[in-house]
């Protein structure tokens, strides 16, 4: 599992004296990351003739965003922090990281403390994130020790407020704990999540398949999971189904 | 299914306990005599007699009315494919389970496997009486993910206003109408229809296509409006407010319809609340929650209209919900015309060569949409804008990596799309918020404690439509 970097960019590392080179630190952080994609347009059909087939580009590294926040952000962030703090938790061990991208706020939430931070999220009146929009599941078989990824999309009415909430688990142990105690509303969407991802959500009542025949073998929006199809033959020409063609990846 | 001479096919283990089932190997039935599921009735028309005197006494069981009684999921009530598994101690529901799945076509997984531009034409097909909202949701997501939401041509966004209000009624009437229609009547369901065709032929004209448009592009529309749809879009916002009365003329004060949906399937706001229900639903709760409003996107913080809501929270506030809502949509169809006659001539597909298909469409002799100004040029003037052409129309365009929420206020509530990009020609990973399939779960709620009849009221008051449930 790839650490993550609980800290701002930027901030002093705690316990070195000599102040190391940041440019230095920037490319052994770099380096550790995994290899997002080899030369230089990632072809695995042909070869590369770029010239730069020897080409290693690495994932870039994952980084909280840096404070300020912008917009409601930091105030979500401050006051879910005060909230866990009166239950003896406190932000940082419930959140791994925090992400602000295209104007949508996300945390990345420990799974064992998912309930704990969704309970305060809905509870507390400076969150009131009463409305939960359900749960989208994302595989990343490319990433080792947090493949799956349950996604949850939270609103508060009161505060006109979105947040979003993302869990991971690993493919080895595809559990989360479910919310469904916590926002009801998750009960079809964990169910759907389950079905087509194999996450399992520890507590749901009734955790069955719901959009595909109860008998099912297989979850099938995980990557590894063929879309299937058949050649179709159109004048004479054929063309392979959708998951067999060429694709510029 | 026929129906067999004997309806009691199961009458080892209805009649017997559960231990003389486990005994009874002997029968070499294909059924799993261990499960006692009690007695099976299959109804097959004209023969409810037979069944009901058997329910209430035509044996040992007499005086055990608990039945459990499946709805769908082919019954035309149901909207299209629900079923609906209902526990019944005489005419009162005890106990109801949706179950869905019937209609799940893998619209998401699908979307994985085309260029971004290309999921247009599969999300649209989610939701069939909202595709124009599929498609913005959509459309609005990848831009957002592109950062290009500001580029957007205005006139682009009033189009996309345009087709979703003309859209949000053509839903709503469809809605109401076939209210109508399973509430016995029949002639609110036929005007329904007959206005809703109104309007779809205005989609016909402006998009090509009654449903399934594909029309909202990642980066604007596909084309502009065609010669003379200004005058037809007048006349409609002109004739429509006469023709919405006679539906509430037929409705509003009809003492059967009053009957059978006020008071029936209510659902409070903090039911609303925990359930996540959105839409007429939430709003018939009195709180006045739309993202038009409160959210707002496309432009519509620059629209004159009002939201409105009713306190009573039953399926009649929702049809009254539905019907004041086809007027405010009508005003903003209003305003968008004049916003387009001004705006003639402006540019409807983002400038980026990079991202925006060819938008200045004529009719070609095959009778599909060319841009002959583009064909010349990449024909007969310049290579390198041939080669950009494939390139864009079969590769694509990258999206940078990363993950939005992009959300409208679709008829029947939120419906929001998470997309997920990793940086490359097609979707990583597209997950539709359906308000259909939120909003169904709220069926057992609604039902659970009243009589069978309501029911049918009640879907129908939810409005789902099951190809957006299912995707």
């Amino acid at each position: 599992m790839t650490e993550r970097n609980d800290q701002a960019p930027g901030s002093p590392a705690e316990g070195s004296t000599a102040v190391p080179d940041p440019a230095a630190l920037a490319g052994r952080e770099r380096l550790a990351e995994q290899v997002a994609r080899t030369g230089m347009f990632g072809t695995l059909t042909t070869g590369d003739t770029s010239g730069y087939g020897g080409l290693e580009v690495r994932r870039p590294p994952r980084i909280s965003s840096p404070r300020p926040y912008g917009s409601y952000f930091d105030e979500v962030a401050d006051n879910l922090g005060v909230a866990l703090a009166a239950d003896g938790s406190s932000f940082g061990a419930a959140v791994e990281q925090v992400v602000v991208a295209n104007g949508d706020l996300t945390f990345y939430v420990r799974r064992e403390q998912l309930r704990a931070v969704a309970a305060k999220l809905r509870d507390e009146p400076t969150l009131a994130f009463e409305m939960c929009l359900g749960v989208s599941g994302v595989h990343y078989p490319f990433e080792p020790g947090e493949e799956l990824r349950a996604v949850y999309h939270l609103l508060s009415i009161t505060h006109n407020r979105r947040l979003r909430v993302e869990v991971t688990a690993p493919d080895s142990d595809p559990h989360v704990p479910s919310l469904v105690d916590v926002y009801p509303t998750c009960d079809f969407h964990e169910r759907e999540t389950w079905d087509f991802f194999g996450l399992i959500f520890d507590g749901h009542p009734a955790l069955t398949r719901i959009e595909m025949p109860d008998d099912w073998r297989g979850h099938p929006q995980r990557k590894d999971y063929p879309l299937g199809g058949i050649p179709v033959e159109y004048r004479g020409a054929t063309i392979p189904p959708p998951d067999e063609r060429r694709a510029y990846e | 299914m026929t129906a067999p001479a004997d309806h009691q096919t199961h009458s080892a283990s209805a009649t017997g306990t559960a231990s003389d089932a486990s005994d009874s190997d002997a029968s070499d039935s294909v059924y799993d005599e261990d499960y006692d599921e009690g007695r099976v009735y299959h109804v097959s028309g004209q023969d409810w007699d037979e069944v009901v005197t058997a329910a209430v006494g035509g044996d040992d069981r007499s005086g055990d009315e608990r039945m459990v009684v499946n709805m769908g999921p082919q019954h035309p009530s149901t909207h299209g494919v629900l079923r609906l598994v209902v526990t019944l101690d005489g005419e009162t529901v005890t106990e109801l389970r949706p179950v869905i799945g019937y209609l799940h076509t893998g619209i998401e997984k699908n979307m994985e496997f085309r260029t971004w531009t290309q999921g247009v034409t599969f999300c649209t097909r989610m939701d069939y009486l909202s595709p124009l909202f599929n498609e913005t949701a959509y459309c609005l997501a990848v831009e957002k993910l592109l950062g290009i939401t500001a580029e957007i041509p205005d006139r682009a966004t009033v189009i996309r206003v345009l087709l979703m209000e003309l859209n949000r009624i053509g839903s709503h009437l469809t809605a109401v109408g076939t209210m109508g229609l399973e509430l016995g009547a029949t002639t609110v369901f036929i005007y329904g229809m007959r206005e809703r065709e109104k309007t779809l032929d205005l989609l016909e004209l402006i998009t090509g296509l009654r449903m399934n448009h594909a029309f909202i592009r990642p980066g604007g529309v596909a084309q502009d409006l065609p010669a003379g749809a200004l005058e037809r879009l007048r006349e409609y916002v002109r004739i429509m407010p006469g023709l919405l009365g006679e539906i509430r003329a037929l409705f509003d004060a009809a003492p059967v319809f009053l009957a059978r949906t006020r008071d029936i399937a209510y659902l409070d706001v903090t039911g609303c609340m925990s359930l996540g229900v959105t839409g007429p639903i939430l709003r018939a709760t009195g709180l006045p929650w739309d993202l038009r409003k409160s959210q707002p996107y496309c432009g519509y913080e620059t629209y004159d209209f009002d939201v409105p809501v009713q306190t009573s929270a039953d399926a009649f506030g929702r049809y009254l919900v539905r019907m004041d809502e086809l007027d405010q949509s009508l005003r903003i169809i209003g305003q968008c015309v004049d916003r387009l006659a001004e705006s003639a001539g402006q540019p409807v597909m983002i400038g980026d060569a990079k991202i925006g298909w060819p938008a200045k469409l004529a009719l070609g002799p095959d009778g599909l949409g060319n841009s002959p100004d583009h064909i010349a040029h990449i024909m007969s003037q310049s290579m390198e804008a041939l080669i950009h052409h494939f390139k864009l129309v079969t590769e694509g365009f990258r999206v940078p990596a990363g993950q939005v929420y992009a959300a409208v206020e679709s008829p029947r509530g939120e419906l929001g799309c998470h997309a997920v990009s990793d940086g490359g020609t097609r979707p990583y990973r597209v997950h539709f918020r359906d308000p259909s399939f939120t909003n169904l779960q709220s069926v057992s709620v609604m039902c659970e404690g009243g009589m069978i009849a309501d029911i049918i009221a009640a879907v129908s008051s939810i409005d789902p439509v099951m190809g957006g449930v299912d995707r």
